[in-house]
């Protein structure tokens, strides 16, 4: 059993509401960072835990709010990204729906942190109900002395206000999700200036994940030295990882980055196994976005290690043999799965997001949406295959956003990893349309090269 | 003619009133949830001028809102919409079959609105219910691991509440 920081309460009977919340330990960090640390020895300990932002990227983050400036006389925001929108992600909606009052009181100590006395949560428009459950949780740490003026009587003022998005993954990229908060439309804007000097309404503004801000929570409360020595090297503390696709267990589940990917998905205390008895084919571990592995490569690195669940390992062999951490998505694919289907299903999700606003990215989803319909419905040809390829690689880099990168992988990998699918779907046109490709050679075991 | 209420009107003013003096615009996309609220799930030019309006903003912007986020609906929709998604995770988990069970159930398509004006049918792309797969949104909540007989229980439910079924 690893350890949990974040969601050791959230089946706590009431934790929902700050009474029970309060009685089981919240907002202890509160009080300590409000009344015995400064914003800066709190950014130090944020430093100090090696956090690396939790919704995607992976940028420590107390780096990032070094990084905020301090203009005289101009307010600075704290901005909570709760988008949550990477196809296998859902970790921010579990953390919110139960346990919203970690959230709250994380930002309340990020606020101060900041210097940020209006911080905003940009929650994804389809959270509706989530949305009313902030809202209540705020009230109620308003009701008792945590928000709202001369917070527990230390001087410090700070509101949250809860923002809902309306249907648009581009939001969750930061500079979109500022558009989208000064009520625009979602384009990502050109960094620099970044959002640390001129963010929402050209203030210096820090935009941070979910459960970034609830990890400040432990941070605070156990110290980052201790905080640090949770998980392996540079993947410090707990992450939460949501599994779907075909596993017994779906669910969220927070690890402490030392289990082995094996074990994640077999082990009862995860995801219990694949599921109706069926074998592992593939997997994208970091949301939708990250490159796609087979069962062998996911399970081992090309150098034939255990492959963890950890920022490193995961990207073991870079591309070419590895993938990512990402967003903590976990999506399983089992051996009656079509990696052509799948491929094809992520790039019509891709093609629907595109803001529009670059050339590469807004033509180039389209395209490749286009060509996937074509193999996946016998009208395939081979020189298709090259050509995917080629159009995946002249949207990489080449946009404003990642959206264009994020587009461009998931192609990439499929074809990278199998390519004898997508072959035998265009010289098998009728056949692909009657039954899969099966699991085919994905599982063997991968020859290890000796070296000497 | 459309016009809030004054209980309508009072939510606006609370949701102008979380951002600075003069960036009042910052309220557009929670306002535009209210007016589709308040005026039959859509939003119709004189809504969207009627917001601008409000909001002291021209026309132009709150079109180009209203027509780059997918939950805003500009043409008129059924009493209920049945969001389905579709995106990998839950197409792993069958919503391909859920999407064509109900086109047959309904007799529309994607897009479509049934004669009787209850049912409109939308799939759209990842809600983050992956996990719960195959879902839809209705209203304000999700609902998850869509089977045919829960499909069949839930448009039921609403032909009840809307009195047509008893």
């Amino acid at each position: 059993m690893s350890v949990k920081l974040l969601l050791a309460k959230a089946h706590v009977e009431g934790i929902r509401g700050f009474d029970v919340y309060r009685r089981e330990g919240g907002y202890q960090s509160v009080e300590k960072a409000l009344k015995q640390m400064n914003p800066e020895s709190i950014v130090e300990e944020v430093k100090k835990s090696g956090l690396r932002g939790r919704g995607g990227a992976g940028f420590p983050a107390g780096m990032k709010w070094s990084f905020i400036a301090k203009p005289e006389g101009v307010p600075r925001h704290l901005v909570c990204n709760a988008d949550e929108s990477e196809p296998g992600t859902f970790k921010d909606r579990y953390l919110m729906e139960f346990i919203p009052h970690l959230l709250i009181e994380g930002l309340i100590v990020s606020s101060f942190a900041l210097g940020s006395n209006d911080t905003y949560i940009y929650i994804r428009g389809e959270y509706a109900w989530i949305v009313d459950i902030l809202e209540d949780a705020i009230n109620e740490a308003k009701a008792n002395g945590f928000l709202g003026k001369n917070i527990l009587g230390t001087g410090f003022d700070c509101e949250i206000h809860v923002q809902r998005g309306a249907g648009a993954y581009i939001c969750g990229e930061e500079t979109a999700l500022i558009e989208s908060l000064e009520g625009k439309r979602g384009n990502p804007r050109i960094k620099p200036p970044f959002p640390a000097i001129q963010g929402v309404w050209q203030r210096p503004t820090v935009v941070n994940n979910v459960e970034t801000l609830a990890a400040v929570v432990p941070i605070i409360n156990m110290g980052g030295e201790e905080y640090a020595k949770i998980g392996v090297g540079k993947s410090t503390g707990t992450k939460l990882i949501s599994a779907c696709g075909n596993i017994n267990k779906p669910g969220v589940y927070e690890i402490d980055m030392t289990i082995s990917v094996e074990d994640f998905i077999y082990s009862d205390e995860y995801c219990g196994g694949i599921a109706n008895g069926k074998k592992l084919k593939a997997c994208i571990p970091g949301g939708s976005s990250v490159p796609i592995l087979p069962a062998n490569l996911l399970l081992k690195t090309a150098k034939g290690e255990t492959r963890y669940m950890n920022y490193e390992s995961l990207s073991d062999g870079g591309f070419a043999s590895g993938s990512m951490m990402g967003s903590g998505g976990f999506i399983v694919l089992d051996e009656d799965q079509c990696i052509v289907r799948n491929t094809l299903s992520l790039a019509r999700f891709y093609r629907h997001e595109s803001c529009g606003q670059c050339s590469p990215c807004r033509e180039g989803t389209g395209w490749m949406e286009k060509i996937l319909h074509n193999i996946e419905y016998g009208k395939g040809k081979i020189s298709d295959i090259d050509l995917l390829w080629d159009i995946q690689r002249k949207i990489e880099g080449n946009t404003i956003c990642p959206l264009g990168d994020a587009a461009a992988w998931p192609v990439a990998a499929a074809i990278r990893h199998f390519r004898d699918e997508f072959e035998w779907h265009v010289n098998n046109p009728l056949e692909a349309q009657e039954k899969n490709y099966g699991l085919a050679h994905y599982a063997d075991p991968i020859h290890v090269p000796v070296t000497a | 003619m459309v016009k809030f209420s004054e209980e309508q009107l009072t939510e606006f003013n609370r949701l102008v009133a979380r951002y600075p003096e003069g960036k009042q615009k910052s309220a557009l996309l929670p306002v535009l949830h209210l007016a589709q609220d308040s005026f039959g799930g859509w939003l119709s030019s004189e809504t969207m001028d009627y917001v601008a309006e409000l909001l002291q903003i021209t026309p132009i912007e709150v079109y180009e809102v209203a027509t780059f986020y997918s939950m805003y609906n500009t043409k008129p929709v059924g009493k209920y919409m049945f969001e389905v998604c579709q995106t990998g995770p839950c197409m792993l988990r069958g919503s391909d079959d859920i999407i064509a069970y109900i086109e047959k159930t309904l007799g529309i398509q994607p897009g479509q609105t049934t004669a009787d004006g209850l049912f409109t049918l939308k799939t759209v792309e990842c809600l983050g219910a992956c996990g719960y797969a195959p879902m839809m949104q209705l209203g304000k909540h999700y609902r998850e691991h869509l089977t045919k007989e829960k499909v069949d229980a839930i448009i039921d439910e609403c032909k009840k509440n809307a009195g047509v079924l008893n």
